[in-house]
């Protein structure tokens, strides 16, 4: 255990984690420079291009220190976004350390801050590393100076690196080694292990990720998963060399897989504890919670008749996301489809992304919904998450909304936009607190509804990328809710109905109709588009019809060219829905969306 | 639905001695290269394997035909009747410029065997027809009808242009007058559409000009529509009229009824048997190819039953036959798409026919698509 070094990488988005462990990987000689690829831990193209990390990566590196001493080095490379903060938690518990980057030429960032609270909640060792040193604008004692200040760290301490470079990779690996702590844990004791990630495999089913805290695990071991209270039969366990290696065992510290026959992730919890099935009950690790799903929208086909290539789709895509949840719906408008549940509205757009990269569907969604309770006239609490059950307001006597405690940090310049957008969602109770000079920590409470949609983009936007956003789930509140109906051309199109309080009633309909307005083609008839409250109009909008539609000319080369124009135009179609007399094509369902700034 | 009408012929002579501001067609100012290219033109051979019956239209467009020294038009008929067929009573169709018209080159061409003339008018509106480019004024277009009646020709065809920018009611209204005014048998009237890298385009881009608008754009269509129905001629097509059934034009039927064709010259496309082919549009090019004899760079597509089907139904929806009922239940949504396009007033069902109302041309890029 002494030779074993568990620690993930933190950093402001850009400040260069993906190519620090690209670095590292290859420094230690664990990939050929033939068969390295950049951002070779983001496997995922999504990873790739958004630069952004959704499944944790583990890889075992193996380094020779200076002095001659043989240590494992296990980096834990974990998500960067809210939606999966528990999954980040679950990775860090399974760390020592960290290594804290700032980029020499941004300095300490909000970002940097929130993964520095983050790792101290954790109890681990921080390094900072300094990184980009290369870059003209570096300003290196700048940035010492913010490591001190801003962060309270030895800037003393501080690695110059640049992972660009190649410069600095040696002093980070010897960090490792001497400043972060061996992993504690007792060989002897009974085998207690902590699930920090699972994914599927087509031909092993479930890689269960984890770190090894007490005693030791084989293959053949019968083990329970605590929470569920299953029990299976190790098959193999191993550790992550970029792919997977096979050992006889792994023992307390370590960090790698175990494969016993699960068949899907979904049969696995992040943050559950494994055991031996044939030791008395220890106690479980502490942190595991259930990870709920908060955010709700329909799926449909574009093409109906996709739709059971779609439930195919589905079921493969949940082997590997445990989060999703789904289960049939149907819609007038759309046809056959599922109600999915979401984590956040990030792991909402990488299902949607990869459904459609990764498994070809195309899909249409509808507004994102979150879950409310309706007290009913006979006492009845009902729970909807879907506006087609709303109940007949006539009944209802009370509505309940969730509510959120959101925590924003930002530098204090930001803050009178940050409560500016806080409030115009609705958000109360708010407090702030100066955790080092400059920079601002805020709560609000909110309902979740609220933020949904694009709070998190407005946020970034008006701090300018400074401001950093998390939430917990706060309690249910009482507000006034009605559900908005959308009629186009006389036809309510029931996906895209939305419950919402009645104060952003108007706004959101009109936002929604004017949205359609524009994606909607013209007809050869005027087009009403409209928002009701029950049977009431409360905004409108209309799309004019088309006066003519022809082309004089059809000789010699047009004729091909108008052929062609109308293969495209057919293929088109099959990409747009009829609602009545109406063609909508998908991009407005996707639009309506996206709101505008208010 | 293959067509066995009698194939038409069309010689395309890409020469004009100014290019309008507002074409796209292939035309080139080198008229020089005349006399090499309307050798090759009478030189050019079908690909192998495609047989023509004898042609009961032929059709020599361009570019300016009329602006070939004299003699040339003559001479080169010779060479094509010495090389294919042409049925007794064909149709045979030359365009021209107003200013080209001489009673020298009418007489050529009558004597060419040349019964149908075309001339490319475009507007009787000096102001008009110097802001699009045009070498002539209204009085020679007025000049140059009469011109080809004295000479003898008794099918006169005039071709009009609307919807260019600035264009008014008014001064359409009175193109139109002055064109039902010399009795012409056809009438054409090209709604402007920009597109292509022509100075125009190139004027809207830079905001010098402004697009007509959709409501202008459709008041002039009715307008011409209206004008000429009420004068007895037939809107038989969307750009198109005839004095009668027998005025409209034979040969540009052929194209939207999958008839065969065989186009001559560069940028000229054919037709036969489900084959489309097409010669690429450079002068350089083709003259080379024919005088080496490997024929001219030429480009084709075959054409598979769904694309022969889908190109029926527009074309068929464009013209007032309209399209058999047989025909068109062939698509899935038919029923539907018909009954649609009924309550809209832009089909009617006539017999076991169904045909475009005047509502419908306007709409006819529309159309195809409720049926797909």
């Amino acid at each position: 255990m002494a030779g074993i070094r568990n620690f993930s990488i933190t950093a402001h988005i850009d400040h260069g984690k993906s190519t620090l462990a690209d670095r590292l990987i290859q420094y230690t000689g664990l990939v050929a420079d033939r068969d390295f690829q950049d951002q070779i831990l983001d496997n995922m193209d999504i990873e790739r291009e958004r630069g952004i990390t959704i499944k944790s990566q583990t890889v075992c590196l193996p380094y020779k220190s200076r002095s001659g001493e043989e240590f494992i080095l296990n980096l834990i490379d974990t998500p960067g976004h809210v939606d999966f903060s528990y999954e980040v938690s679950r990775a860090l518990a399974s760390c020592e350390g960290v290594l804290l980057l700032v980029d020499a030429s941004q300095g300490v960032e909000a970002q940097t801050l929130a993964n520095l609270y983050l790792a101290m909640e954790h109890d681990l060792a921080v390094i900072p590393v300094i990184n980009k040193i290369d870059l003209p604008s570096a300003d290196i004692e700048n940035t010492r100076e913010m490591i001190e200040v801003d962060l309270g760290l030895d800037s003393d301490g501080a690695i110059l690196c640049s992972a660009k470079d190649g410069i600095g990779i040696e002093d980070i690996l010897e960090a490792i080694t001497k400043r972060i702590p061996a992993p504690r844990g007792e060989k002897e004791k009974p085998f207690r292990a902590l699930i920090f990630d699972a994914r599927y495999d087509s031909f092993r089913g479930t890689i269960i990720s984890c770190r090894i805290v007490d005693g030791t695990v084989r293959e053949g071991d019968i083990i329970r998963l605590m929470s569920l209270g299953t029990t299976h039969k190790i098959e193999e366990v191993g550790v992550f060399r970029i792919a997977r290696e096979k050992r006889p065992s792994l023992s307390a510290g370590e960090v790698g897989y175990i494969i016993a026959g699960i068949k899907t992730v979904s049969d696995t919890r992040i943050g559950d504890t494994i055991v031996h099935d044939a030791d008395p009950m220890p106690p479980a690790l502490p942190g595991f919670k259930e990870v709920k799903p908060v955010v709700f929208s329909s799926i449909y086909p574009i093409d109906s008749d996709e739709n059971s290539a779609l439930a195919d789709a589905l079921e493969k895509y949940k082997l590997n996301d445990a989060a999703l949840i789904y289960q049939r719906d149907s819609s007038a408008a759309l046809g056959h489809g599922f109600r999915c549940g979401f984590l956040g509205l990030l792991h909402l757009e990488v299902f949607q992304e990869r459904l459609e990269r990764e498994f070809n569907q195309g899909i249409i969604m509808t507004s994102p919904s979150v879950e409310y309770k309706f007290i009913l006239a006979n006492g009845d609490e009902v729970e909807v998450d879907n506006p087609e059950y709303y109940p007949d307001p006539g009944i209802i006597v009370k509505s309940l909304e969730p509510y959120i405690r959101a925590t924003m940090m930002m530098p204090e310049r930001y803050m009178g936009a940050v409560m500016q957008i806080c409030l115009a969602r609705r958000g109360v109770n708010s407090h702030f607190h100066y955790p080092t000079s400059g920079r601002i920590e805020l709560f609000f409470e909110m309902p979740l509804a609220e933020v949904i949609f694009d709070f998190y983009d407005k946020l970034k936007t008006v701090t300018q990328g400074y401001g950093s956003f998390d939430y917990e789930l706060l309690d249910y509140r009482e507000g006034n809710l009605v559900k908005v109906d959308i009629l186009v051309n006389g036809e309510r199109v029931d996906a895209l109905s939305t419950i919402i309080h009645t104060d952003r009633a108007r706004t959101r309909a009109k936002q929604i109709c004017d949205r359609l307005a524009e994606e909607i083609p013209k007809h050869m008839f005027k087009i009403a588009v409209q928002g009701a409250v029950g049977g009431k109009i409360i905004a409108r909008s209309t799309i004019s019809a088309m006066r003519k539609d022809v082309t004089a000319k059809c000789y010699g080369g047009d004729i091909t060219r108008k052929r062609k124009l109308l293969e495209k135009q057919a293929k088109g179609k099959k990409r747009m829905k009829s609602i009545g007399k109406v063609m909508i094509p998908q991009n407005a369902f996707v639009s309506v969306l996206k709101t505008n700034d208010e | 639905m293959m067509n066995d009408d009698p194939p038409g012929l069309y010689l395309h002579i890409p020469f004009c001695v100014t290019r309008c501001i507002y074409c796209d067609f292939y035309s080139d100012t080198r008229i020089s290269m005349a006399g090499r290219l309307l050798g090759c033109l009478a030189a050019e051979n079908a690909p192998r394997g495609m047989g023509f019956s004898a042609f009961d239209t032929v059709y020599i467009g361009g570019g300016t035909p009329s602006a070939m020294p004299a003699g040339s038009i003559a001479l080169l008929m010779e060479r094509i009747g010495g090389r294919f067929e042409t049925a007794p009573g064909a149709e045979v169709t030359i365009e021209v410029n107003p200013d080209d018209v001489t009673a020298g080159k009418l007489a050529e061409y009558r004597g060419a065997g040349i019964n149908r003339i075309s001339v490319g008018v475009q507007s009787f509106d000096d102001g008009e027809l110097k802001f699009l480019g045009r070498r002539h004024d209204a009085r020679s277009a007025i000049g140059a009808a009469r011109a080809i009646r004295e000479a003898g020709m008794e099918n006169l065809g005039i071709d009009l242009i609307y919807g260019f920018a600035g264009h008014t009611i008014e001064s359409w209204r009175s193109t139109l007058e002055t064109a039902l005014s010399l009795g012409p048998e056809h009438v054409s009237c090209y709604q402007m559409t920009i597109e292509g890298p022509t100075p125009m385009a190139r004027m809207l881009a830079a905001g010098r000009i402004e697009e007509t608008g959709e409501e202008l754009q459709r008041e002039l269509f009715l307008l011409a529509s209206a004008a000429l129905t009420d004068h007895g001629y037939i809107h038989y097509e969307i750009s198109n009229y005839a004095r009668g059934e027998g005025a409209a034009s034979r040969h540009n039927g052929k194209y939207w009824a999958h008839a065969p064709y065989l186009g001559l010259g560069p940028s000229a496309h054919s037709f036969a048997g489900g084959e489309r082919w097409w010669n690429l549009p450079s002068i350089e090019g083709y003259c080379g190819g024919v005088e080496g004899g490997e024929g001219p760079p030429r480009g084709s597509e075959r054409l598979t039953a769904r694309q022969f089907d889908l190109e029926t139904l527009y074309l068929g929806l464009r013209t007032a036959r309209g399209l058999p009922l047989g025909f068109l239940s062939r698509f899935p949504a038919w029923e539907r798409a018909l009954e649609r396009l009924e309550n809209e007033s832009c089909l009617r069902i006539e017999g076991d026919r169904v045909v475009p109302t005047t509502k419908g041309f306007l709409f006819a890029d529309s159309l195809p698509l409720f049926f797909l």
